[in-house]
């Protein structure tokens, strides 16, 4: 299976943060979902994929073209960030049309039937609309040059679980077709829970781990114990761990394995929040 | 045909296509060479994700009971029931067989057993 997107050992610097050694990749006809807290460093990550930010090293490349985005990639890539930036005083079927201006492919009708379904008037101004209804304006932009990849940056985190639903819905139609790829990033994980293939974290710059979702939910665990258990565990079954109150919470990459080890101990399915909050807050015992 | 995905029981969601679709064929309600979904096509439906069904689908082609052809989609297997019955009989036996070592070694009753299989064979069905 060949890459939609490939990242080796990109670096870039700012002063007080920075991006060390991230790699990873987007195989083509998947959905893979980038997460991580606030300033982990995954919008300079999409930043330096669509050549937005000069990168300090490493290399990229999308869709079979290494490191600059050319013209041609550049129409066969549908982006949304999290901010719109069409300009307020069009309404939306004038901004069909700015864009058919822009784009060779672009698809009046599946502009319109996207706004049918999005239910977005195509009379209003794009200024007076909602902060959800701005987002679905934009996905729908995003779509209807007909994109083999689909760069989303908290895109579904303005709107509601109904939305969010329907947009997934539009993210699994559009990988149908197993040329077509999506890389988003989310705070929502569930989301990502439900539709991604692969999960790639980043924490301070850095790729925790980049491994498929079902990977994540079915093998890793949560082990909770108390100190003199703690004590016993194997350090290397630990990924990471944290001191609360009243128990240990450990980190494991195998349950079934841990189950049979540590029998005393309770094991509950991790799902990617409580792994997140465990590599974040907790103590890293092996970078995984 | 049909498939119901639980979100919140232990049993991965892969397994639980399998054992359905398993079920399916050795009830006859999917014959030799009927087309099942595409991965694609039952992963947007299910709204699980690609891999997902792609791995049940992997694990039902290893156990004889679905053919994919590259361009033409999957099908039910042409072998035949009886077959697939014998070979997840033999597979069935294997496993009681070392639960009755388990037990014979360490002292747990034929009872006790009978009682647990009795238990889980009814728990799912």
């Amino acid at each position: 299976m060949s890459s939609a997107i490939e990242v080796r050992n990109l670096q870039k610097s700012y002063t007080g943060f920075g991006l060390q050694n991230v790699s990873f990749c987007v195989p083509q006809g998947s959905i893979v979902g980038l997460i991580g807290e606030n300033g982990a460093g995954k919008t300079t990550t999409i930043k330096a994929i669509l050549n937005l930010i000069d990168i300090g090293g490493g290399e990229i490349s999308v869709l079979g073209s290494p490191n600059k985005i050319t013209k041609r990639t550049r129409e066969d890539i549908g982006v949304v960030f999290d901010d719109i930036c069409f300009h307020e005083n069009l309404s939306v079927s004038q901004l069909g049309k700015v864009m058919q201006g822009m784009y060779k492919r672009w698809d009046m009708a599946l502009f319109k039937q996207y706004c049918q379904r999005f239910s977005l008037d195509s009379k209003k101004r794009v200024g007076d609309l909602s902060k959800g209804m701005k987002m679905k304006l934009s996905i729908t932009v995003a779509l209807s040059h007909q994109p083999r990849l689909l760069i989303l940056d908290e895109a579904t985190s303005g709107l509601d679980p109904v939305m969010r639903d329907e947009i997934l819905d539009v993210f699994l139609d559009f990988i149908q077709d197993e040329q077509n790829s999506v890389l988003l990033s989310s705070h929502i994980t569930s989301d990502l829970e439900k539709v991604a293939d692969y999960i790639v974290f980043i924490h301070q710059g850095k790729v925790i781990f980049s491994l498929t979702k079902d990977t994540l939910l079915y093998q890793y665990g949560i082990l909770r114990c108390r100190t003199d258990e703690f004590k016993q565990i194997d350090k290397d079954d630990i990924l990471a761990y944290q001191k609360k109150d009243f128990e240990w919470e450990v980190l494991v990459a195998d349950k079934e394995k841990a189950a049979q080890k540590y029998k005393k101990c309770v094991i509950d399915h991790a799902t990617i929040d409580e792994i997140m909050l465990l590599y974040i807050k907790g103590v890293q015992q092996c970078e995984g | 045909m049909e498939i119901v995905i639980s979100s919140n029981t232990s049993k991965p969601i892969y397994e639980q296509i399998t054992s359905q679709i398993k079920a399916l064929i050795m009830s006859g309600e999917l014959q030799t060479g009927d087309p099942i979904p595409s991965m694609r096509a039952m992963a947007k439906s299910l709204h699980v994700s690609v891999i997902t069904v792609q791995k049940a689908y992997e694990d039902l082609q290893r156990d004889g009971f679905i053919e994919t052809t590259v361009g033409r989609g999957s099908f039910v297997s042409a072998s035949n029931r009886d077959f697939i019955q014998e070979e997840q009989q033999r597979k069935a036996e294997s496993h009681l067989q070392e639960a009755a070592e388990i037990g014979r070694t360490s002292g747990i009753s034929l009872d006790k057993l009978i009682e647990l299989l009795t238990l889980f064979y009814t728990e799912e069905a």
